[in-house]
């Protein structure tokens, strides 16, 4: 399953989210930057960057940035990843994002996502100009010395050059149905 | 000293996992194998009772027990720090004080069962 390759446009999709809604990409389409994100709850590569997630929407929003998460993992698997869950982990952890689920996984295929969690970066154009992890470091957010998804977040925003466009996503795999 | 190491290939913590324990194992002067357990299907998860990669078990027991009720999955493990944050990999200091234990209870159990083979003394009653 191939990946979206940088400069391909966003795949569009309409998914309920934990607030009960329809969620479109169209929605955001007049914001600066959109980061889709796949992700879920059980995870722990996503439970260690997702902080960081909130961190960057709580810095990045008022620029024009809107990430949006999206659990598309079998939930028969893995019945931590459950809806209702969703919506726990979202309280517990103050997510100021959109959190989606992809209960047919086809936004996941379309994407050519595998991995939890793993960015796709798009500028107001809807091209992907970054695609890979949050950063360098899941394990200590102190020795993180590549915030990647900052540093491509400033490039589209027109503050820097972007240096690096595709790193490798590390996390769990998304579990197929 | 029985140490099991249970991983998911696809799961990429387990090199820097087994790593630590062998950093650790090192360090402590433990030399024991290392039964590595390659779990490759959901029902092998089942089997084993696989809640994640990487499983860690010093003498049988986990070195960070599951909550009950975790559900057995090929999936990455989630382990909690000292400080309280939640990653893929065990601390050094879990690794520790998980191998530091089981030396214990060995210690304890060659203790006890030398003690079964001592000859038993008849209590010496005044006559």
């Amino acid at each position: 399953m191939a990946a979206l390759t940088l400069n391909e446009q966003a795949k569009p999709f309409t998914l309920p989210g934990i607030d009960d809604k329809s969620h479109s990409l169209s929605d955001y389409k007049d914001k600066e930057a959109v980061a889709v994100i796949f992700s879920c709850n059980h995870c722990p590569y996503v439970k260690a960057w997702e902080d960081r997630m909130v961190d960057i929407q709580r810095d990045y929003g008022p620029k024009g940035v809107q990430l949006i998460v999206i659990n598309a993992n079998d939930v028969s698997k893995v019945p931590d990843d459950s809806f209702p869950k969703m919506k726990d982990r979202a309280k517990e952890k103050g997510f100021n994002f959109p959190y989606l689920v992809d209960e047919s996984q086809s936004v996941a295929r379309a994407y050519g996502a595998e991995r939890t969690p793993e960015v796709f970066l798009f500028d107001k154009q809807g091209q992907l100009r970054y695609h890979g992890a949050i950063d360098d470091n899941y394990d200590d957010p102190g020795a993180v010395k590549a915030p990647y998804l900052r540093n491509a977040l400033d490039a589209v925003l027109g503050t820097k050059p972007l240096s690096v466009a595709a790193t490798q996503p590390q996390g769990c795999t998304i579990k197929w149905k | 000293m029985d140490i099991t190491f249970l991983y998911w290939e696809d799961c990429l913590s387990h090199e820097e996992a087994l790593q630590r324990v062998r950093h650790v194992m090192a360090e402590e002067g433990i030399q024991a194998p290392i039964q590595l357990i390659n779990v490759e299907t959901w029902e092998q998860a089942e089997q084993l009772h696989f809640i994640g990669s990487p499983t860690i078990l010093v003498n049988g027991k986990d070195i960070q027990p599951p909550p009950s009720g975790a559900h057995y999955a090929l999936t990455c493990r989630t382990y909690y720090l000292e400080n309280g944050r939640a990653s893929p990999l065990p601390s050094l200091e879990l690794i520790r004080r998980a191998l530091s234990a089981g030396r214990r209870d060995i210690d304890v159990a060659t203790q006890d069962h030398g003690h079964d083979h001592e000859p038993r003394k008849e209590p010496s009653w005044p006559h």
